[in-house]
């Protein structure tokens, strides 16, 4: 996996340079991104939160390096710690219910690394992003635990359980009282349409939008908090991890239908405000659209991905049966990506767009012209 | 030519496997095996249709010409299909009502034609009808191997409804594991291509050991023995 240059400014022809990069840095970087909604979330969820991160987390690297052994790779311990599979675990932790019991997390990350990487043939070469996959197939097959979201209990609140209480809730012991779970805003507003209930009534006054840039609500850690994940994806963008054009692509591809559904029929469709700050959308916009493996090579290619992204995911969220639909739209988006490269393709060093030799005199030959 | 029962059985069962080494017939392999009952239904109505049209192909293989043999294969496989369907409509109508429209498929089931092709209609009665045994058995085995390890992740049973296929005498058959549900997507079509890929995996680890540990024993045979 050596000889990557992540840090190009676009893909270009051979002779490659090196630049420097390598592949613990970038993932390193994200993970540092991820810090703050992270420890945000273990604030608003308390310990059962913090012991299904753990336990995630663990468990892909167990998985990693149980596939590596098995696939007899040389060097399995190195492959294990450039942190691939960390940042899938974590990022796939960061969708779940925070409640989740310690199960969800562990098959999570077998589904994650064994079915969505591994079988592939390991990293840079799975097709779909291995934290999507998994997160999917537990949608799917477990629907119950899975849309069970607990309500936000600061560390600071009486009710919040302890340590044991927690590892007791992750470890299914305890089940969860009603009383303190909470429909996300999404499936909300989708069970009150099916009701009948137009959105102006429905969504009066528990879903402000201050309230979804915050993100003291009922969630999984990667949707509490729109401000500090956008925080997180601005670090990336600064440091040059990830490119604009796929979170801007996956922002305005939501936007755009939004605007236009919402402004025609405001009681049918939510508001953009609605659509950006919940669920899913910063986070697959700014974390996973911009995942190395399964998005576009080109800048433009990641531009159409990323629409292609969001309007999938307004699509879903507003026609279809799941009130959420990012893990989709990127699973769909990640089929269409070698497609997407086939027709928009880099520019060959020393070659137009439309494929012709450029002169070596042509530059000369227009300066003299201009002169 | 002629190749021993032998090696004719051991073929269809495992080194020329329908569905693990040949991948024909993959349409049934993963749409009917949701559960184990189900597979072994589908394995033995199609069993049944391989060891009769093998049997009638090879039997008629002087009088068919080359060039009109592939319709004259498929009207005779549609018409032993067309009475396999009667006859599990009218003996086991609930077997019938699970696997419905499949039995209809298994027309199209390109292992059934492949065998006509491949081997009854160049190999005697004999031999083509311990292929069609063999091949039909093998078939089974899959499907049931498939479906119950779907059975089993995506709803916790084993063998649910056996009795209605077997009798009441297999009632035993039928096992609760767990009662906390399942896995859905085991039952839904991505957990057969899960199940179905894991399985080749499997086949392909277990017949690399076991070629690797033939040759060692060759290796240890053939060397010069010291004094």
């Amino acid at each position: 996996m050596n000889g990557i240059a992540y840090h190009a400014e676009r893909p270009f022809a051979a002779p490659h340079a090196h630049g420097g990069g390598k592949i613990g840095r970038a993932m390193l970087f994200v993970q540092l991104a991820l810090v703050p909604a992270t420890l945000f979330g273990f604030w608003l969820y308390g310990w059962p939160a913090f012991f299904l991160w753990a336990i995630t987390l663990l468990s892909v690297l167990v998985f990693e390096f149980l596939s590596l052994r098995l696939m007899g790779k040389k060097q399995a311990e190195r492959t294990l710690f450039d942190g691939s599979a960390l940042l899938t675990g974590w990022l796939l932790a960061m969708t779940l219910p925070p409640w989740s019991p310690w199960w969800i997390g562990m098959l999570g990350a077998f589904i994650a690394i064994v079915i969505g990487k591994q079988v592939f043939g390991g990293l840079g070469q799975n097709v779909f992003n291995p934290a999507m996959v998994a997160r999917v197939a537990l949608l799917i097959s477990f629907p119950l635990q899975l849309t069970t979201w607990v309500m936000p209990m600061p560390l600071a609140s009486t009710l919040i359980p302890g340590v044991v209480d927690g590892l007791h809730i992750t470890l299914g012991q305890t089940p969860l009282p009603d009383a303190m779970t909470s429909a996300s805003l999404l499936g909300y507003a989708k069970t009150e349409l099916s009701r009948g209930v137009d959105l102006a009534q429905a969504l009066a006054a528990a879903h402000a939008p201050q309230i979804s840039w915050l993100g003291v609500r009922a969630g999984s850690l990667g949707e509490s908090s729109a401000l500090l994940l956008l925080l997180g994806g601005l670090f990336l963008l600064a440091t040059r991890v990830i490119r604009w054009q796929a979170p801007v692509g996956v922002l305005a591809g939501v936007l755009l239908p939004a605007l236009l559904a919402h402004a025609l029929a405001p009681e049918k469709y939510l508001g953009v405000e609605s659509h950006l700050l919940s669920g899913a959308v910063m986070l697959g916009a700014f974390f996973i659209a911009t995942d190395y493996v399964t998005s576009p090579t080109t800048g433009m290619g990641q531009l159409v991905f990323g629409l292609g992204v969001g309007l999938m995911t307004w699509v879903i969220r507003t026609l279809g049966g799941y009130p959420e639909g990012v893990a989709f739209a990127i699973l769909f988006m990640n089929a269409l990506t070698p497609l997407i490269d086939r027709y928009i393709r880099p520019r060959i060093l020393g070659r137009t767009r439309s494929g012709k030799p450029v002169s070596p005199l042509s530059g000369a030959d227009r300066a003299k012209k201009g002169a | 030519m002629s190749t021993p029962f032998r090696t004719l059985v051991k073929d269809g069962l495992w080194n020329n496997n329908v569905v693990f080494a040949q991948m024909l017939a993959l349409c049934p392999s993963m749409a009917v095996t949701t559960s184990g009952t189900n597979g072994l239904g589908m394995g033995l109505a199609t069993t049944a249709v391989l060891v009769v049209s093998n049997v009638l192909v090879a039997l008629i293989r002087g009088v068919v010409s080359q060039e009109v043999r592939i319709p004259v294969f498929i009207v005779l496989i549609a018409s032993l299909v067309t009475i396999v369907d009667m006859a599990l409509n009218a003996w086991l109508h609930d077997l019938y009502k699970v696997l419905g429209l499949f039995i209809a498929l298994i027309v199209v089931n390109c292992a059934i034609l492949g065998r006509a092709e491949a081997f009854a209609s160049k190999n005697g009665v004999w031999p083509s009808l311990v292929d069609g045994l063999a091949m039909g058995i093998g078939f089974t085995f899959a499907l049931t191997v498939i479906g119950l390890i779907r059975e089993c992740l995506g709803s916790g049973t084993l063998f649910a409804q056996a009795s209605q296929l077997l009798g009441a005498n297999f009632a035993f058959l039928e096992i609760r594991l767990h009662d906390h549900g399942g896995a859905l997507l085991m039952i839904l079509p991505p957990g057969a291509f899960a199940v179905l890929g894991f399985l080749l995996a499997g086949k392909r680890l277990l017949d690399a050991r076991l070629e690797a540990r033939r040759k060692t024993a060759a290796a240890i045979d053939t060397a010069p023995v010291e004094a």
